[in-house]
């Protein structure tokens, strides 16, 4: 659908990173900037450095240089709940869910930042403790609507297909009410007509909720058809940045992606 | 029952009910609906200031009397009560398929005429909006579920919540309005139209009218007992004319509770959870929760096993009696209780089946097997007869005489009779008004001293009750003579569970051949256990144990057959696997899966001059549709066999 959309200002900005692990330099000097409701790609071919620039954005690397500015607060080393409280959820590469827990206490999870009462009241549920998860309930079956896995609710994760528990893990972030979703490979090994759902999902979030997304996906067509604006990662390095379609056209790109075979898509 | 306020004939609408409600019954649950994980009620009088929000919207975004609207969407609250508010206004409710597509919807929504639709959602707004332009009379499209909507800005799509604001405000200044609105109607205006799903051409919009579902609803909710404590769940279309029946006319009548399944996805959970006493099921319906009991029990330990066998074999063969109070000995019922408390209850619970009084089926046959189960765990299930045409109730089983292969004695204030060509003919208080801009085919059906034609042929049994073999048309002769009545062949041979659809041939030809579906489930968890490798649909029917398999039973139809003396020389010659399932989608079967058998034998014309010669296998090409609306080709080879065919006496000895 074509209409106006209300890109902000910048909410998360990258300044010169590198990071590297004893002689292997996985980013080098990486820079870019997320903007507010934006949905913004990484891409890149295998070992391109593109989970670890997520990592790097939610804490979970220290790169040895550069900064990472989200929400206008710089920060170098920053543990992942910190990230997690300041507004920044994810999803991983390889599911990382509790298989035997059902679909809601997965999703259930997600609140865990935003849990106010201790432990002691928890355990005895009772008083706050018991109002608090009614109202943690509340936004979990929001999450669970707008994703409509209804009649997943009480499935253990473990029984569903790979496709569904994509969609739980997505729903376990968006439970966070995050800023900023960070999405790696949303979309890696799914049929046609799941990345068609997913693909569906990513921006009703985008456009419901406003939130920003910066995710990472191989699937090409699925990257252009969706994002705003993408960066192109290669061996650590940035080949490239802007629209798809400036991106598209990057003979730098072409060649990374196709070797140099120089044909047009 | 219903009738402590006022008198039947004071209230003779839906709006005279749900006022009439409101005040009697005030704070009992009127309707629920799953949201958000929790069951969220309205009671009547709640129900009742929702309505009038409505149809007051409905009034000041300029709705008049007399005007259609249309209602998309799954079984939800505030799509019921737009067909009481547009009932209070006067106007004619047309509720609609909600999986139909846009240009199926066209046609509906051009022929009644609709100048408003209340749709669920998203979905179904584009589908309008496609449509709009071809549609010069519709005016506004109202939709409940605002995700996504947001970019709609155009001038004539508006939320429903906005609309029942309008309402709310013109209420406010206009109190009173909208009884007076609600009794402004009587008892023989139209109430609504259904457009049946027609197997033959073009749907049709029955018209009926107040006088015909409420004193239809009223005579069922008699029959049963139905009182204010009765809950229902409201899954089945809303376009159908017995979900208006059933979670509609008779929850107003009756005053009972209708509970709205949180998606189409969960209807087995939500049935669960509700525990329904009063319940409706296709026979298909029936058929698939026992497929599925039959699966789990046979992945179950080896005790379970046993013990569910052991027990089953008792209630098979006390629990029908029992059910219909007859007398069983101290030592079966003693047995019986304890399969109670052991299997039967743990079962039933599980398929949210415990509260259950009373159950129905209808619109095709049930196999006996099936209808014997339900029965003998203790739940009431009975059969009835009904059509659109009559606002369903035509015949239905009592309590306590309730038989496999009938569909019971005629219902309250309903005359039967049976035409020489072994028509069924009815007239009733529900017999529909007309068909709405279709005298012709009005006259056809409706003869002139009042007798309403079924088109389904049928006998009566020695206890008075109707049994039906198949459509009137239908029925027809081999070269042989003998009669062939396909519909009947063909339930015999869904009744297996590794079938689940049939084509029979044989009208004017020399004998009777089938085309066969298999049951993927079944089939699929069948060939798991053989160690099969498949990898589709294709694949699996195309494998010659499968056609083992299926033989097998289409031999016993045979033998079936054979002991009947009207039909034995319809038995099967020949048959085939199809090698992809007749859908809806492509046009093969109606919305409410019935074959469309002249769409089938357009399509697979090949197939069935292989059946009528000698070949072994025939190569053909199919075209699918995928849900998405895409096309495909299904390209297969698809194998012939003979089956078993039991000689009888009788014929040879003719010959």
């Amino acid at each position: 659908m074509a209409y106006e959309r209300n890109i902000g200002e910048t909410i998360l900005s990258v300044d010169q990173i590198s990071l590297s692990f004893g002689g292997v330099k996985a980013l080098s000097n990486i820079s870019f900037e997320v903007k507010e409701h934006e949905v913004f790609a990484i891409i890149g071919p295998n070992g391109a450095g593109k989970s670890s620039m997520l990592n790097c954005i939610n804490g979970f690397y220290h790169p040895q240089e550069g900064t990472v500015t989200f929400k206008g607060q710089k920060r170098r080393r920053v543990r992942p709940s910190e990230a997690a409280r300041s507004g920044i959820a994810r999803t991983f590469q390889n599911i990382a869910l509790f298989k035997g827990m059902s679909t809601l206490d997965n999703i259930m999870t997600g609140r865990n930042t935003k849990m106010t009462t201790n432990i002691f009241w928890q355990a005895l549920h009772f008083g706050p403790a018991m109002r608090e998860e009614a109202e943690h309930r509340t936004q979990v079956e929001k999450v669970i609507d707008f994703l409509e896995i209804e009649a997943i609710r009480k499935t253990p994760v473990g029984k569903l297909p790979y496709g569904l528990q994509k969609r739980v893990e997505l729903g376990r972030a968006l439970a966070a009410e995050p800023d900023l979703l960070l999405l790696d490979e949303p979309m890696a090994g799914m049929n046609l007509e799941e990345k068609e759902d997913m693909c569906r999902y990513i921006l009703d979030v985008n456009d419901e909720f406003g939130t920003t997304v910066v995710l990472i996906e191989h699937d090409m067509g699925v990257v252009m058809d969706i994002s705003d604006r993408v960066v192109v990662l290669d061996y650590g390095k940035k080949l490239a940045d802007g629209t798809p379609d400036e991106v598209r056209s990057n003979q730098a790109v072409i060649d990374a992606y196709l070797g140099v075979s120089h044909d047009d898509e | 029952m219903g009738d402590a306020g006022q008198s039947h004939s004071a209230l003779d609408t839906f709006p005279k009910l749900l006022i009439d409600n409101a005040r009697r019954i005030v704070d009992r649950p009127a309707i629920r609906e799953k949201d958000y994980g929790i069951w969220q009620a309205w009671t009547w009088s709640e129900m009742r200031s929702e309505i009038a929000a409505m149809a007051a919207g409905l009034h000041a975004f300029g709705f008049k009397r007399g005007d259609s609207l249309a209602i998309v969407g799954d079984n939800r609250p505030q799509l019921y009560w737009a067909m009481t508010a547009a009932q209070a206004l006067g106007g004619i409710p047309v509720p609609m398929y909600q999986d139909a597509v846009a240009e199926e919807m066209q046609y509906v929504i051009e022929h009644a005429e609709a100048s408003f639709a209340i749709v669920e959602n998203q979905e179904q707004t584009d589908k309008m909006l496609e449509i709009m332009d071809r549609c010069p009379a519709m005016k506004e499209i109202v939709f409940k579920d605002p995700r996504g909507m947001r970019h709609y800005n155009q001038s004539h799509v508006r939320s429903l919540e906005g609309l029942m604001e309008a309402g709310q405000k013109f209420l406010s200044e206009n109190p009173g309005w909208f009884e007076a609105e609600a009794t402004k109607g009587s008892g023989s205006d139209t109430a609504i139209m259904l457009y049946t799903s027609g197997t033959t051409g073009r749907p049709k919009g029955v018209v009926l009218s107040f006088d015909n579902l409420v004193i239809t609803a009223r005579n069922g909710v008699e029959w049963d007992h139905l009182k204010e404590t009765d809950e229902m769940l409201a899954y089945l279309p809303m376009a159908w004319v017995g979900d208006n029946i059933f979670s509609y006319s008779q929850s107003y009548v009756a005053g009972f509770c209708v509970s709205c399944p949180e998606s189409s996805e969960t209807v087995m959970h939500d049935l669960k959870e509700i525990g329904p006493t009063y319940f409706f099921a296709p026979p298909s319906i029936f058929e698939g929760i026992l497929t599925q009991v039959a699966i789990r029990m046979e992945d179950a330990s080896w005790i379970n096993r046993k013990l569910y066998a052991y027990f089953m074999d008792v209630a098979n063969r006390i629990g029908p009696a029992i059910l219909d109070g007859e007398s069983v000995s101290f030592m079966d019922r003693v047995k019986y209780a304890l399969g109670n408390v052991l299997i039967y209850g743990p079962l039933k619970n599980e398929l949210g089946f415990s509260r259950f009084r009373v159950a129905y089926t209808a619109g095709e046959a049930i196999g006996p097997d099936i209808f014997d189960f339900y029965r003998s765990l203790g739940i009431n299930v009975k059969q009835l007869y009904g059509s659109t045409e009559a606002s369903v109730f035509i015949c239905m089983q009592r309590d306590g005489d309730v038989k496999p292969d009938t569909v019971g004695p005629p219902a309250t204030d309903v005359e039967l009779k049976i035409a020489d060509s072994g028509e069924v003919l009815f007239k009733s208080p529900g017999v529909f008004q007309s068909y709405f801009k279709n005298d012709e085919a009005t006259r056809e059906t409706k003869t002139d001293d009042g007798w309403v034609k079924t088109g389904d042929a049928g006998y009566f049994d020695g206890d008075g009750h109707l049994k039906i073999i198949d459509r009137a048309k239908d029925v027809g002769k081999l070269n042989s003579g003998t009669m062939f009545a396909p519909k009947y062949i063909e339930n015999k041979l869904k009744f297996f569970p590794y079938i689940t659809e049939a084509v029979l041939f044989g009208n004017e030809k020399d004998y009777a051949a089938a085309f066969i579906n298999i049951d993927l489930e079944a089939v699929g968890n069948w060939a798991e256990k053989q160690g099969l490798a498949y990898s589709g649909y294709t694949d699996l029917a195309m494998r010659d144990e499968v056609y083992d398999l299926v033989i097998e039973c289409v031999n016993k139809v045979n033998v079936d057959l054979s002991e009947d003396d009207a039909l034995s020389g319809s038995q099967i010659k020949r048959f085939l696997v199809l090698h992809k399932l007749l859908d809806a989608d492509d046009g093969e079967l109606t919305r409410t899966r019935k074959v469309r058998r002249s769409t089938v034998s357009e399509r697979y014309g090949e197939l069935i001059d292989a059946l009528y010669s000698d070949v072994q296998s025939c190569l053909v090409e199919a075209q699918v549709t995928f849900e998405d609306g895409r096309t495909g080709t299904i390209k297969a080879d698809v194998k012939i066999r003979e089956a078993t065919m039991i000689p009888v006496a009788q014929r040879e000895a003719a010959e």
